[in-house]
């Protein structure tokens, strides 16, 4: 019995600092559950979006209603789309941080958002459920002509831009739930660095689901015209609701010749959401992309960055972490195209497991034939917690061409008792040894973070060990 | 004044008995020698007393202060003053070496209901301490016992030692793999803590040579899982002049 408790309160825990819901009253907009034609033309409508807009969105929908469910990877077919709420709107958009309204306020309090906010002054866009309610950009930013908006006002002032490259990365048909984000996409970001501009600071946005059975479909396209170079970072979380929510986004990076963009994500969904996202990235001459993804929490994801390596000189990169606990499946990894020669990527993928968590890496590395000298290597390290815990990888590689130079490495390991007793023989308990040990093994995607969240991470790490020992 | 007893011990491992009626007393500021052959049971016992989970105890008791310490963790002996230096210290990937030991520092604090050190002053006793044992700056940020020499691995758990202020500290094999400057370094800082710091030694060897440093009040023969004779420092000068070969000699005769 106490055992079971320990156990209950251990999964039930891990999310309690995050499990602060508001009601709704406030919210300007709730729209009826399920999805059809006028679902998707009267999002348009409130958008006020042009005509392309609305008829790209009724493709998706076309495409969302014919394919069938995908029946590989994780289980999918509990999701009832009949029953989602599709568009929810909180309140207007803020310009200043003083407009946002204080419940808003007090969950970036509790996440530490101010102290971002306060930190970079850079660009901070933050949505809650489909709308983006507080977007500031420093004015050096806009003074150097560089975009950070939410994809509706990008939209807006910047239609010509953004129907130039929006759904090219990503076909409106690409798979299910990218068409459905099509259809019903709101919010995300837009963001464009013109010629030769570096931003130093991070762009940041964040984004969370906070009413029951919300759907969030936020858009982010982000071009980075020659020479120019950025980091983005996104947060994501959800409060714990008794039913399911869906999370599926769609984000599209062009990287034009000699530019370098870094995509860091740090997601903590609560452990009933589903999160089914495309991200698709070209690369031109030149360009580096970097995709920095950890996965911590959700009942789902799915989720495999993917970089097409379009030109000679193009580098690509994906670093992929993710944190199966107790009821999750993380189906999680990469995907690198060499179509063109001269071109080199690195695949990086680190899981941990615990309980029956079970984490998956599916990887794709394909080289096209006359991609020339490519060189690329993948890792995939797997830690299991216990022995209930479970690992998977399904690593396919697609190489029709003789000079390609790739590596594939993967190792599953345990945590070593002789690991343990070292550190506990220091007076540090089991679980804070094993906590420490987790933290080491993902070391190598911290350092890659920005300091506060790779605070926040490793805070995320020891909140999901409590109770993993005894 | 701690002193940590050990009563007719028997420990086995894999249903194989290492350690069989072994009777030892050390007391804080003492230094101890544990001398024998390879093979007689010396490394099974320093982990016997740390309470490695896969040493069981079939007989016998450990004592702190006249408590058993057999049901206790490893992390509660050493609460209770207790620490082993690692012949072969376990490599942790991506944990920063002052990390961890800022870690360990603090809950041993946290159990003797200080505050937890700050980062800063922590760093202060840090350098001090790497600068005594002759350690290079850049221990700080590698990562724990991974890729370290030999002689590295020695000192730095030697270092541990220092920070961490135990009241009895086990020494499995401390001497093989440092030269003899290093040797000496070692050796003399321990000498120090056992006299300042009222540290109480085991130090568990195979050569003699460290002996030249350390300076033992007791010197023990341990031969097939137990002591064979004890006696002052003479007896390690005897042991490297003649060797095992009269213990080992009478033990098959028994």
């Amino acid at each position: 019995m106490i055992k079971s408790e320990k156990e209950r309160l251990a999964t039930e825990m891990s999310y309690d600092k995050y499990n602060f819901r508001y009601d709704t009253k406030d919210y300007k907009v709730i729209f009826n559950r399920g999805l059809n034609e006028d679902v998707v033309k009267e999002i348009s409508r409130i958008k006020q979006e042009p005509e392309w807009m609305t008829e790209f969105r009724l493709k998706g929908l076309k495409a969302f209603q014919e394919k069938p469910m995908p029946q590989w990877g994780a289980n999918l077919n509990e999701i009832n789309f009949d029953n989602i709420i599709y568009y929810m709107k909180p309140s207007d958009s803020k310009k200043t941080w003083e407009e946002v309204p204080m419940f808003i306020k007090e969950t970036f309090d509790r996440l530490g958002i101010p102290e971002a906010e306060r930190k970079f002054l850079a660009g901070v866009s933050s949505q809650f459920d489909s709308e983006v309610i507080y977007h500031s950009v420093k004015k050096e930013l806009e003074e150097k002509g560089v975009i950070f908006l939410s994809m509706d006002e990008g939209l807006k002032q910047y239609s010509e831009l953004v129907k130039k490259y929006f759904g090219t990365v990503i076909p409106f048909d690409d798979n299910k739930f990218a068409a459905l984000n099509t259809s019903v996409w709101s919010g995300g970001s837009f963001v464009y660095i013109p010629k030769n501009i570096k931003v130093d600071m991070p762009l940041q946005a964040y984004f969370r689901i906070n009413a029951a059975d919300i759907g969030q479909f936020e858009r982010t396209l982000i071009v980075l015209d020659e020479g120019s170079q950025c980091t983005y970072v996104e947060g994501c979380s959800a409060p714990r609701y008794s039913s399911e929510s869906l999370h599926s986004a769609v984000v599209e990076i062009i990287a034009l010749p000699g530019s370098k963009v870094q995509y860091v994500t740090l997601q903590n969904w609560a452990s009933n959401i589903y999160n089914l996202v495309t991200k698709r990235s070209h690369a031109y001459k030149d360009a580096s992309v970097y995709w920095i993804d950890c996965n911590l929490g959700s009942k789902v994801t799915m989720k495999y960055p993917s970089i097409y390596l379009l030109e000679e000189g193009a580098r690509g990169e994906v670093l992929s972490v993710a944190f199966a606990g107790k009821g999750q499946h993380q189906d999680a990894g990469a995907k690198i195209i060499h179509v063109a020669p001269n071109t080199t990527s690195t695949i990086t993928s680190k899981s941990i497991s615990k309980s029956n968590g079970r984490a998956t890496y599916r990887g794709l590395l394909k080289v096209y034939p006359d991609a020339k000298n490519i060189k690329s290597s993948v890792k995939c390290d797997a830690l299991l917690i216990d022995k209930e815990s479970r690992t998977d990888t399904y690593p396919t590689i697609e190489i029709d061409e003789p000079t390609a130079t790739v590596t594939h490495e993967a190792t599953v390991g345990k945590i070593g008792e002789d690991q343990i007793f070292y550190l506990t023989s220091r007076g540090l308990s089991e679980e804070e040894a094993t906590t420490l040990i987790v933290l080491g093994f993902v070391q190598p995607f911290t350092r890659l973070l920005p300091m506060e969240y790779a605070v926040e991470f490793n805070r995320l790490i020891e909140l999901e060990m409590e109770g993993s020992v005894g | 004044m701690t002193s940590m007893k050990i009563k007719d011990l028997y420990v086995s491992i894999n249903e194989k008995e290492i350690v069989k009626g072994l009777n030892l007393e050390v007391k804080q500021g003492e230094v101890h020698a544990i001398m024998g052959p390879n093979g007689s049971g010396k490394s099974t016992l320093s982990f016997a007393i740390m309470g490695h989970p896969k040493y069981k105890i079939s007989s016998g008791d450990i004592l702190i202060d006249d408590e058993s310490i057999l049901g206790l963790s490893p992390d509660e002996r050493a609460k209770k003053g207790l620490f082993l230096s690692f012949q072969y210290p376990a490599e942790i990937p991506g944990v920063k070496y002052s990390n961890f030991l800022r870690l360990a520092l603090n809950s041993k604090r946290k159990y003797q209901g200080l505050e937890p050190i700050s980062v800063m002053d922590f760093h202060k006793i840090f350098k001090q301490e790497i600068k005594n044992l002759g350690i290079d700056d850049s221990f700080a940020s590698r990562y724990l016992n991974e890729g370290f020499s030999g002689g590295e691995k020695k000192r730095s758990e030697i270092l541990q030692l220092s920070i961490l202020k135990p009241k009895i500290a086990i020494l499995d094999e401390t001497d093989s793999g440092l030269d003899i400057d290093a040797l000496r370094i070692v050796a003399e800082n321990v000498n120090k803590m056992a006299k300042k710091n009222n540290l109480g030694v085991l130090v568990i060897t195979h050569y003699q040579r460290i002996l030249k440093y350390l300076h033992p009040d007791f010197v023990h023969v341990m031969v097939d899982g137990k002591i064979v004779n004890s006696g002052g420092k003479k007896l390690a000068e005897e042991l490297e002049e003649k060797g095992y070969s009269i213990y080992v000699k009478e033990v098959a005769a028994e």
